[in-house]
């Protein structure tokens, strides 16, 4: 509990130490900080509108691979290629969706979704195998892949997935079917339900079961827990990043299906690197991902609303991003000697 | 005569895309024969684009070198501190070293040059014929008659060679990477060492963002470098961990997209994204170790025990 306490405020002075450093530096620059924060929170939590159709829209891609990246980490492995697994769940979901005219909803959401997780699981297997076969960093090898992925999503809108008349680089719209409802009374799709369900069950996974405190076992001390010989590492481990990818699939897959309803290039604005600081920033526990994942999507669709009604660039709030982060890094190393692993470690002794 | 003539033209692009490519690749070859793995260097180099922008409409294509390979190291100085002076994660530390300079360096070119987009036009560094080679044919276009940035990286290439392998110091760099716990009880700094290498190495990123402003595109734009420091994390697995490599790899990188171009121009429909996945599927295979026996440096990614 006190731990907890201790994380919290850790991650509440991150937060405020970024934004803190934003609105100093507009100052600097000459713009008005109230305003700039006025119109990011008004963007972001101004009206319901905002709220739900806005910042949770946002969140959704962030929760979910913010959870992937959590999965992986806490068995002690960095996926660093959600951003291309996003990208490869959305092109199996539009090539789902698009042949889905005529579907119920019933076949085609399930058919979707199951498309998109596959795909990102599909394009972690290569550094998986490298991982636990030749001990390639998976950080190199998912990085790498990413931009096969964007090579691939540019092959597809002007290939096979490109809309009929084929003038566009884009895929043709999918089917009615194939698109996620929205919650009543928003203009938010129903992948957000999901996502802070997956959450919760996550939460439970690592809370409650065998499996998950194995996986910390592993991320904790990967050599104790082989010699132990009661963690089968190489499986736990390609498990946590199949999932992991998996869960950026489905991101991608719920973004085509709730939000685009096509697939194009640059659908990601970095869902994948803003998503790593939301799972840092919620040390890695999944139910604080569902509130770090919001605040990021507040983040980012305060952004849109800063720039337009106060004239400052959308990507300030990288900054912000960046400055949490290493503020979580540097009171990791300072309050302890090594950096992540005794923030995997934390979890270990403090009730998640 | 005339398909002479485009091979000429594609290998003289894939030269001037290959320069940055390879300017960061040097660099972050030392960073991780250290023991350093620095995913900052998309940020030195977006940063170290902007102050060639900056340096290059204040005072002219020579500062904008200048203050690009400052800020480049100033990226890198950055990331020091957190990675290997706290000893924090490296590859998350980069991470969001790159996110902070997107944003930083979207919103001080717009605080320089306004929001309005407009393209600033910079003065950009001339092809500089080096006298005989240059006329030599095919690679006199391709090699000799390029911007003095070229020439400087193609210099970098046996420098960082002789000074890796054949000095005390290169000595003392790779015994940081490969072993630092080793290289420590022989006395080497590791923490020095590695300081050393990752500014030197944000000092090419610099360079390489400045040469993508100063030589290619003669602009600023927001995000403009596109993840070409990544990329170049990618040229120094396929450059086998060796500067040498990592000039041949960025090479391949600046074929590959040169020959998108040419494919695009002459209107052919080739799937031409498969070119540009080529060299990203080649590194993969590269990373298991298929290609030679090299490995990753023995201490890539671990901070000092």
């Amino acid at each position: 509990m006190r731990r907890d306490i201790h994380a919290l405020g850790i991650a509440g002075a991150a937060l405020l130490a970024g934004l803190a450093i934003l609105a100093v530096g507009l100052g600097l620059a000459g713009y008005d900080p109230g305003a700039a924060l006025t119109a990011l929170g008004t963007g972001a939590f101004g009206s319901w509108n905002a709220f739900t159709g806005v910042t949770l829209v946002r969140a959704t891609p962030l929760i979910l691979i913010g959870l992937g990246f959590a999965l992986a980490l806490r068995g002690g492995a960095l996926n660093i290629g959600a951003e291309g697994q996003f990208y490869l769940g959305a092109i199996a979901a539009t090539w789902v969706g698009v042949h889905a005219s005529g579907w119920s909803a019933w076949i085609a959401l399930p058919a979707v979704a199951g498309a998109g997780l596959a795909a990102g699981a599909a394009w972690i297997v290569v550094p998986v195998i490298l991982r636990i076969r030749f001990g390639v960093l998976e950080a190199i090898s998912t990085l790498v892949l990413n931009f096969v992925a964007d090579a691939l999503v540019s092959l597809m809108v002007l290939g096979p997935l490109q809309e009929p008349s084929g003038t566009y680089p884009q895929s043709a719209p999918i089917a009615l079917g194939a698109r996620l409802p929205m919650l009543p009374g928003t203009r938010l799709h129903a992948g957000f339900l999901v996502a802070v369900l997956l959450a919760l069950a996550l939460s439970w996974v690592f809370a409650r079961t065998w499996w998950g405190f194995r996986l910390l076992a592993l991320g904790t001390g990967p050599r104790a827990a082989e010699v132990s010989g009661r963690v089968p590492a190489r499986r736990m481990l390609a498990t946590a990043l199949l999932g992991s990818a998996a869960l950026a699939g489905l991101a991608g897959a719920f973004e085509v299906s709730g939000v685009s309803y096509a697939l194009y290039q640059n659908l990601s604005p970095g869902y994948g690197f803003t998503a790593i600081a939301v799972a840092l920033l919620a040390r890695l526990r999944p139910p604080a991902i569902i509130v770090t994942g919001v605040l990021f999507g507040a983040l980012e669709a305060g952004a849109g609303a800063m720039q337009r009604d106060a004239g400052i660039p959308a990507v300030a709030v990288y900054v912000v991003e960046a400055v949490i982060i290493l503020v979580l890094l540097l009171g990791e190393a300072a309050s302890r000697r090594r950096a992540m692993r005794p923030m995997v470690a934390d979890v270990v002794k403090g009730t998640p | 005569m005339q398909a002479a003539g485009v091979t000429a033209d594609v290998l003289a692009a894939a030269v001037a895309i290959a320069t940055p490519l390879a300017l960061a690749a040097i660099g972050e070859t030392l960073a991780e024969r250290s023991g350093v793995i620095n995913l900052g260097i998309e940020g030195a180099m977006l940063f170290g684009a902007l102050g060639g922008a900056i340096g290059a409409s204040v005072a002219g294509p020579g500062a904008g070198l200048l203050l690009g390979t400052v800020a480049g190291v100033l990226v890198a100085a950055l990331f020091a501190a957190v990675a290997v002076g706290a000893g924090a994660d490296q590859v998350i530390t980069g991470t969001a070293v790159t996110l902070g300079c997107v944003g930083l360096t979207g919103t001080i070119y717009r605080q320089f040059y306004g929001a309005g987009g407009v393209g600033l036009s910079l003065p950009t560094l001339p092809p500089l014929p080096i006298p005989l080679l240059s006329r030599l044919p095919l690679v006199g276009g391709a090699f000799f008659t390029q911007p003095v940035t070229t020439y400087l990286a193609g210099a970098a290439i046996p420098l960082t060679w002789w000074l890796l392998f054949r000095t005390r110091a290169g000595l003392a760099l790779r015994a940081a990477g490969e072993d630092s716990a080793a290289a420590r009880a022989a006395g080497v700094s590791v923490r020095r060492a590695r300081v050393i290498a990752v500014l030197v190495g944000g000092a090419f990123a610099g360079v390489a963002g400045a040469t993508l402003v100063l030589a290619q595109v003669g602009t600023f734009t927001e995000r403009m470098t596109a993840g070409r420091g990544f990329i170049a994390i990618a040229i120094v697995v396929l450059g086998r961990w060796n500067p040498v490599g990592a000039g041949l790899a960025a090479l391949l990188f600046g074929l590959a997209t040169a020959l998108q171009f040419a494919f695009q121009a002459a209107g052919w429909e080739v799937p031409y994204q498969l070119f540009l996945m080529l060299p990203y599927l080649l590194t993969l295979v590269a990373l298991a170790g298929v290609v030679g026996r090299v490995k990753a440096p023995g201490a890539l990614g671990k901070n000092e025990e």
